[in-house]
């Protein structure tokens, strides 16, 4: 008895602590998919042979296969997230590049959640166990300021495989570049754009929203209607409002036309002349917030409790009228319900926007909103920017070159131009010879109008001035993921109301910036939006 | 002459037997013992040194390692006093009148203890005075329970809700383990494969657990779907309201720690002298009779124990409000251990390692009660 009572204090204090070391995974940002096909680790054929990805036969460069190479004994590792998506491509590529160059790769994937943690820990500690990182671009803040990334720029321009200057140029300023410089190699496109169904919209002449308010009326039209006829009601609007998962993103997308109007220099989340956060105190944000909550009466459910695994199967299978989602969905529509039956568009816009200075809305003008369209300030949210590599400043010489190398070939227009078409590997299109060339999503098995309706709204979307970059500041994580996360849960659950919601976000955005240096992040924001377009 | 001869050869000897004696238990001690011990308390002490001081500490990078600046109880205080208190401990509100009822009770309680101690003078000065603290912050976190969850407005943090998911949990694990325990030590066919069918949750990672319960809480596309549509429910859900999230998660943790209640309770069951409930028996014991007076108190040692090790294993609670509901709704469902990885995610290790330590202090109070008061009784009255 008393040895118990000794001893229990001492293992409930092993106990705990233990506790705190584990980790789960968690559901990914943008490549979570619940109608994704299982994703294979096969080799693939080769880059204009897309179906031949999805057999486990020896690929043509496999076959063709030599001892030697340029890279022959480099053996290097990657760290990206376990999708499938994502790490999927790299697998399913790694065997042809090694029977090319004679290198190895090894391709360690983990949950979303802990891809930040555990690059940042390796890079800072000097574990160095990386050679490169397959990431969230909007990571580079707390990579590059402690000079633990390549500086590519070199390379990249006289790189003939990798053909630079075929990546849009959105992409090479955004994913890429940071303070002028290239660290990284871009291997995906994201932004967000709404996915409406088109065969229904056009039976009733309903047009694609061009506000939030037409998504509204449109959600609620097509709520409760059997949508794919199986005799039960289905929802007019389906976005992923789980938390850990990827709500924050989405509310950026509805707040953005109301807090950003002239431009993408002019910033969504903090005023860039004091760094005051625009996700606070003003009548923008809680008529964003306002509509974000209006959007659940309208979905399933438990949209709660829905990342974007569960509305991509909800839509895929006809059961919803409207999402918002990237670019996985265009991708993802071959062979399911919404087949030739979807439509995409650039994110909806709102008609008024935020005058800083006084918290208001103001009617969109030629002052307020140059760039609008009809009255409507349209700003799609460049959200996560698309994963992107860079390789571990301290990884030996010749690895570097090596891992480089893969980057470059993973990114390589035959290469990509055939990723990109394939809803399994979570990559969306983000050079230019992608647009021009439909051959490839034709074979992925797009038809010709619905392929060119999604290219036609990812170019309409690349091309708008007023484009929203996704944060990129030191500890940008806990400005979003932690705080804004949050706050926006205990929004949609009922435990705050818009002011006190707007209050936690602007307390928690100011905590962060005091601790991490006002100075400092201002500079770093006002950087991260001094982007060349 | 001899005699002295022997007996210095005795003493010799008895010498020589006790230097190897020594010698070998030296031996053994430094060969066996001591490098275990070491490696125990390198392995205890040095996450509990390097928590403590990363507890006060903030975390910056720079090329080849990391700065840590010590902030004090900045952490800390954020989270008992500062902007993290909503989240952690939850939303206080003036208590009420049940809620002032259950303050009052418990101080009532906590006063008539101690005066009852005083008055059999069982405890010396210091004990009283430890007991008094004791009683006082004990009484005090009754307070914060109950500005939580009996209060207008008031809203419990993860902290509570932690407490919430071992209590809840625990208790439908034993008395679920307990029944299930006394159906399979009857002599009912099938009783082998039933044993192993029972135990199966127990082998089952908690991610998939999590994923398992996901897809059956999931009303709109789950497997469960047609389910829900035949009983009318197809608007149903768990996850928008805090107390049915709370409920699912408890049911998921119960789903998968009962078989642990279950194996340890029927090998108890089963090593049980089944002379003495015969003889009862004999003598007209019902079989209620016979569970209250001659089962249950043979079972209650092994019973605290099993809690014990549950409570301690149950404030670690991450996996099932991980992956079943993200936390949410809002924070319904954001234990402790689901609040520190969210911070060590974003890699605020400073606040990631005060939750965990707050953590510690609330598991080794809690045990060293449970320990102090619930075994010592338990054990007197088996």
């Amino acid at each position: 008895m008393s040895r118990l009572r000794t001893i229990a204090p001492a293992i409930g204090m092993v106990l705990a602590l233990s506790g705190c070391a584990s980790a789960t995974p968690t559901p990914s940002p943008a490549a979570s998919t619940a109608a994704t096909p299982a994703a294979t680790t096969a080799p693939a054929a080769s880059a204009a042979s897309p179906e031949a990805s999805a057999t486990t036969a020896p690929s043509q460069a496999a076959a063709a296969c030599t001892d030697s190479g340029k890279f022959k004994g480099a053996n290097v590792n990657i760290l990206t997230f376990n999708g499938p998506q994502i790490a999927e491509p790299l697998q399913r590529r790694a065997p042809d590049w090694e029977c090319l160059t004679g290198g190895h790769v090894n391709v360690v994937a983990v949950g979303f959640q802990t891809i930040y943690d555990k690059a940042l820990l390796d890079a800072s500690t000097g574990t160095n166990a990386f050679d490169a990182y397959v990431f969230d671009p909007q990571w580079l803040g707390d990579f590059v300021g402690p000079g633990y990334l390549l500086d590519l720029t070199d390379r990249v321009q006289n790189d003939p495989q990798l053909q630079w200057n075929d990546i849009g140029p959105f992409f090479r300023d955004f994913n890429a570049t940071y303070n002028g410089k290239v660290y990284t190699i871009p291997l995906d496109g994201d932004f967000h754009m709404v996915y409406f169904r088109k065969d229904l919209l056009d039976k009733d002449g309903v047009k694609p929203p061009a506000t939030w308010d037409d998504y509204i009326s449109i959600a609620q039209k097509y709520q409760g209607q059997d949508l794919n006829g199986d005799g039960q009601p289905d929802y007019g609007s389906c976005i992923a409002k789980k938390k850990g998962a990827q709500s924050y993103w989405w509310i950026i997308s509805v707040a953005a036309g109301l807090l950003q109007g002239k431009g993408t220099n002019d910033g969504a989340f903090f005023d860039t002349s004091n760094m005051n956060p625009l996700f606070g105190q003003n009548e923008a944000m809680t008529k964003a917030l306002q509509l974000y909550k209006q959007t659940v009466q309208y979905g399933p459910p438990d949209e709660l409790n829905m990342d974007v695994g569960g509305t991509r199967g909800l839509f895929t299978t006809g059961r919803c009228a409207l999402t918002m989602d990237w670019g996985d969905i265009g991708t993802l529509t071959p062979g399911t319900y919404a087949q030739d039956k979807t439509g995409a568009t650039v994110t909806p816009g709102w008609k008024q926007v935020l005058d800083r200075s006084s918290g208001k809305l103001v009617p969109c003008d030629a002052t307020t909103c140059p760039d609008a369209v009809d009255g409507v300030n349209y700003a799609p949210f460049a959200s996560f920017g698309g994963w992107s590599g860079a390789i571990n400043a301290a990884a030996p010489k010749d690895n570097q070159d090596a891992v480089y190398d893969f980057l470059s070939y993973m990114s390589s227009p035959p290469i990509s131009g055939v990723d990109v078409t394939l809803g399994k590997t979570g990559y969306n299109p983000y050079r230019a010879s992608q647009f021009q060339n439909l051959q490839p999503w034709l074979d992925a098995g797009l038809s010709k109008d619905a392929a060119t309706n999604y290219l036609g709204a990812i170019q309409a979307t690349l091309q708008n001035k007023n484009m929203v970059l996704d944060m990129r500041i030191p500890l940008t994580k806990r400005y979003e993921q932690d705080v804004l996360d949050t706050a926006l849960a205990q929004y949609l659950a009922g435990e705050l109301d818009e002011a006190g919601t707007e209050q936690a976000i602007a307390d928690g955005w100011n905590q962060i910036t005091d601790e991490a240096g006002k100075d400092k992040q201002l500079a770093a924001y006002v950087a991260s939006l001094g982007v060349q377009r | 002459m001899a005699s002295s001869g022997s007996a210095i050869q005795g003493v010799s000897r008895r010498a020589s037997t006790t230097l190897g004696a020594w010698r070998s238990d030296g031996a053994a001690r430094w060969l066996f013992i001591w490098p275990t011990v070491l490696v125990i308390l390198f392995l205890s002490l040095f996450p509990l040194l390097a928590s403590l001081a990363l507890s006060i500490s903030t975390l910056s990078f720079h090329k080849g390692g990391v700065d840590l600046k010590l902030v004090g109880f900045a952490n800390y205080q954020q989270l008992l006093f500062g902007l993290e208190r909503s989240h952690f401990l939850g939303v206080l509100k003036t208590p009420n009148p049940v809620g002032w009822a259950i303050v009052g009770g418990t101080a009532a309680l906590v006063a008539w203890a101690w005066i009852r101690a005083v008055r059999r003078g069982e405890v010396g000065p210091f004990g009283l005075a430890l007991r008094l603290i004791g009683g006082i912050l004990g009484v005090g976190f009754v307070y914060v329970l109950v500005q939580a969850l009996a209060s207008d407005g008031g809203r419990p943090g993860s902290l509570i809700v932690t407490l919430i998911f071992v209590i809840a949990g625990i208790a439908l694990q034993y008395g679920l383990g307990l029944g299930l325990a006394l159906l399979a030590v009857q002599r009912v066919p099938w009783r082998r494969f039933f044993r192993i069918v029972f135990l199966i949750p127990l082998t089952i990672t908690p991610v998939g657990v999590g994923y398992m319960f996901l897809m059956m809480t999931d009303t709109s596309k789950g497997p469960l779907e047609p389910l829900w549509v035949a009983l009318g429910l197809r608007n149903f859900t768990w996850v928008t309201d805090p107390w049915l999230a709370r409920a699912a998660v408890i049911v998921g943790d119960t789903w998968q720690w009962t078989p642990f209640m279950f194996i340890v309770l029927l090998a108890a069951l089963e090593s049980l002298d089944q002379e003495v409930a015969e003889a009862a028996t004999v003598d007209g014991a019902g079989r209620w009779q016979s569970f209250r007076h001659i089962t249950w108190p043979a079972l209650l040692p092994v019973t605290t124990t099993i809690v014990l090790i549950r409570l301690i294993e149950g404030f670690k609670i991450i996996d099932m409000p991980n992956i079943l509901l993200g936390g949410g709704p809002g924070t319904a469902t954001q234990s402790m251990t689901l609040q520190a990885w969210i911070d060590w995610n974003t890699l605020n290790l400073g606040r990631s390692a005060a939750v965990a330590y707050l953590l510690l202090v609330l598991v080794t109070v809690v045990a060293t009660v449970y320990v102090s008061f619930v075994r010592r009784r338990v054990t007197e009255l088996a």
